[in-house]
């Protein structure tokens, strides 16, 4: 087992591609945790900002990132040549 | 290629098919009772109906998913499409804890609460990113099986079915804990013997069949648990904010809880409450030393009062309210116990209610700072735990294809989610409804919901006037955080049937982490270390048919051990994830992530992340100290502050750092490993090696 340039172009955008989801992850949860008493300070839909986020937006978000990574991915496998056969 | 393909496909369409006409019939089976209901069966009955047709109904899918072939009992054929997956991983994941906990968590503790249902959720963007399609492609059976694998040499494996076995056990204690209490509460059977129906439960559900029938079971249990936890909920939130989707619309809900907040904290007679809450429940701590004692102390005062209250002509609603308290007088000394018991948790009350929606409540800016730590710490283990719990990364096995397993982990989320992101409006819509319809009521004239269940147990629900005037202060109610959920169906004035559906959602709850939890248990003795360690030469028939009788032991000493009713059930649970995160994310993902990883860092870095989480729960929760006899002051064993349940924040850190350090400091690893780690991260390879379990 050979890996050639391609693939180490395809692992190099997967990591590319995790690390900036994981950056907007860790806003979303780390630094709008932190800052959750300022953000209450400000009004969305009628909630405190503080508050939906932790109740509802992130969560939002996590769906969103799972939601683009396996878009993506799913591409890339395609892009790259290293996609499985027997799916649907 | 294409006949797979198609293969797949009309197996999902077969799929939709059974679950769409399962779910018809179950909407069927409860309008039938509600309307036997309208025709006079008894709330007992409902209860019973609910019970063992829902277990009847698993138990009908796990005998036709019975099976003596490896692949089929241990990763369900590997064929189960991404979307019914994701419904299985959701019933896998979301136990009794989420199911009928969470929300009364959040009512108590306002947004202090949301830790866990951020940690909860955002756990899987790590699944996803990190984990589920690396073991997809690995494609053995069990998390030891790629720590052995990867690793390579039986310490890192045994490590890993000891870890393994550690964190799921104390989480399926909970579990099964949860299945008593709720057959207990609803069809009036002994605790003892609810563990035992609800154990049976479990077993027709995994035994025969192992994973394939666990997960067609969790999918029936999912469509479930959803229809049961959402439907009361809608309902309440039609009466609140007049719209059938309340989870976008609790906003103003939650405005008016602060005004309300503001009013309690200023009234008068609030204030007076406050003062008489503490001493009661105080009072009401010591009382267990003598409750004859107590319970004719507390007898006399209401005699008195009762006397005064007719002597100065007071009004009708204050004496009525003082007749009710002596006519629903605790008759045996059990009942007085369970009366004290509700009375001492009136001592919270001492303080103003605090504002729902407001982070990291504290008296000063050290002590704020402080629950800021332990909320982002608790976040932080939560999420790792998720990541590392060999239940649900098992999952993600059973996919067809690593493509499938990624849109399975946004499918799981999707599930979960719906569930998580309703439980904080049903906080909320729970807490106007007790703030508003409750609060300045009169004694005498209680909300029915509230009547009912102060009846049923104090510790749920006791309200008593404290100060005599024969209304409902904020300070005279002590809640019970399960409640919530259990009381949602009557608060929305919904008929009996409705409860009996929560009933069967929480059991369908308790059930589904259960099954999953005790799989995990019995793959790691049964696949793990009896064939893969023990009797690597052992036929497929006997494999499996070892796997199954441990499974039974397994269930047997789980039931036991729960019959003891083990308390701090919240903490187990807690505990589990910090295990589990220090255990297995660091060598997992340095396992996939990078090359040079070896054994050596794994074994030192899985004892020391797990080492390091367990000294801090020895030395810093009250438990485990008694039983180590600590005595130093926690604060003095305390770092940065952080409670017992988030050791994981160190835990994790240090297995990462161990296993980097070490393995750098021994040689790399073979050729072997490496072409291991190229193959799990291309989902195709010319010349690729083939690892997966047969």
């Amino acid at each position: 087992m050979q890996l050639t340039e391609k693939h180490r172009q395809y692992w190099h955008k997967n990591l590319v591609i995790t690390t900036i989801l994981m950056i907007v992850w860790f806003i979303a949860t780390f630094v709008v945790g932190w800052y959750a008493r300022e953000l209450n300070g400000t009004t969305i839909l009628g909630f405190p900002l503080g508050f939906y986020m932790a109740a509802q937006g992130s969560l939002i978000i996590y769906v969103v990132i799972i939601f683009i990574y396996a878009r993506y991915m799913n591409a890339l496998d395609t892009t790259y040549g290293v996609q499985e056969g027997d799916d649907q | 290629m294409s006949a797979v393909i198609s293969e797949n496909r009309a197996f999902f369409n077969q799929l939709r098919k059974y679950y769409t006409v399962y779910t018809g019939g179950f909407l069927a089976f409860v309008i039938a009772l509600a309307i036997a209901e309208q025709m006079g069966m008894s709330r007992q009955w409902i209860g019973y109906w609910f019970l063992f047709a829902t277990i009847g109904l698993y138990a009908m899918i796990g005998i036709m998913s019975r099976t003596v072939d490896a692949t089929e009992y241990y990763v369900a054929g590997r064929r189960v499409p991404a979307f019914f997956n994701g419904m299985a991983t959701g019933a896998d994941w979301m136990s009794a804890a989420s199911f009928i906990g969470m929300a009364g968590t959040l009512y108590l503790s306002g947004f202090d609460g949301l830790a866990f249902v951020m940690g909860w959720t955002g756990g899987y963007v790590l699944v996803a990113l990190f984990l589920a399609p690396y073991l997809r492609k690995f494609g053995q059976f069990t998390i030891p099986d790629f720590l052995g694998a990867r690793y390579g040499g039986n310490i890192v494996r045994s490590i890993g079915i000891f870890s393994a076995i550690l964190c799921s056990f104390t989480y399926v204690v909970a579990q099964i804990y949860g299945v008593g209490i709720i057959t207990s509460r609803f069809t009036g059977l002994e605790f003892g013997i609810g563990v035992f129906v609800g154990l049976g439960g479990i077993l027709v559900c995994s035994f025969l069949g192992g994973m394939r029938a666990v997960t067609w079971t969790q999918v029936a249990q999912y469509i479930i648990l959803i229809i049961a936890y959402l439907t009361p909920v809608v309902w309440l939130g039609v009466k609140h904010t007049g719209i059938p989707i309340p989870q976008f619309a609790y906003g103003a809900t939650l405005q008016k809880i602060g005004e309300l907040e503001k009013k309690i904290t200023a009234d008068p007679k609030e204030v007076e409450a406050r003062k008489l809450a503490k001493a009661a429940g105080d009072e009401a701590k010591a009382a267990p030393k003598d409750i004859a004692k107590a319970t004719a102390a507390r007898k006399e005062l209401l005699e008195k009062k009762l006397a005064e209250a007719k002597a100065a002509s007071q009004p009708a609603h204050v004496v009525k309210s003082i007749e009710d308290a002596l006519a629903y007088w605790p008759s045996d000394t059990e009942k007085a116990a369970g009366f004290f018991a509700g009375r001492a948790n009136l001592a919270a009350n001492a303080n103003p209610p605090r504002p729902h929606a407001e982070p990291f409540a504290g008296k000063d800016e050290q002590a704020r700072d402080i629950a800021r730590r332990n909320f982002l710490g608790i976040v932080f283990c939560m999420m790792f735990g998720t990541a590392a719990l060999p239940h649900i990364l098992m999952r993600y096995y059973t996919t067809t294809s690593v493509r499938q397993a990624r849109i399975s982990v946004f499918w799981s989320l999707f599930f979960i989610f719906l569930l998580y992101f309703t439980a904080p409006c049903l906080a909320v819509l729970a807490k106007f409804d007790v703030y508003s319809n409750l609060v300045g009521s009169q004694y005498a004239q209680l909300p029915a919901w509230a009547a009912a269940w102060r009846l049923v147990d104090p510790t749920l629900l006791t309200i008593t006037d404290l100060n005599f005037d024969g209304i409902v202060q904020l300070a005279e109610i002590a809640i019970g955080g399960d409640i919530i959920v259990l009381a949602t169906p009557e608060i929305a004035g919904l008929p009996y049937v409705v409860s009996g559906l929560v009933a069967a959602g929480g059991l369908a709850a308790a059930l589904s982490t259960a099954d999953g939890l005790l799989l995990t248990i019995a793959n790691a003795l049964g696949h793990d270390l009896y064939y893969k360690m023990i009797a690597p030469s052992a036929p497929t028939a006997r494999r499996v048919a070892v796997s199954k009788g441990l499974l039974l032991v397994v269930a047997v000493i789980a039931a036991w051990v729960t019959s003891y009713k083990p308390g701090n059930i919240l903490f187990l649970v807690g505990a589990a994830f910090s295990l589990a995160a220090s255990a297995f994310f660091p060598a997992l993902v340095l396992g996939v992530f990078w090359k040079r990883a070896n054994k050596w860092g794994a074994i030192t870095g899985m004892v020391a992340g797990l080492g390091t989480c367990m000294y801090y729960m020895s030395v810093t929760y009250p438990f485990l100290r008694d039983l180590f006899g600590v005595t130093a002051p926690i604060a003095s064993y305390q770092w940065f502050g952080m409670n017992a349940i988030s050791a994981g924040v160190f835990g994790v850190p240090i297995g990462l750092v161990t296993i980097w350090i070490v393995s750098l400091l021994t040689p790399a690893p073979d050729r072997q490993v490496q072409e291991l780690v190229d193959h799990v991260r291309y989902p195709v390879l010319v010349g690729d090696i083939e690892t997966r379990g047969t």
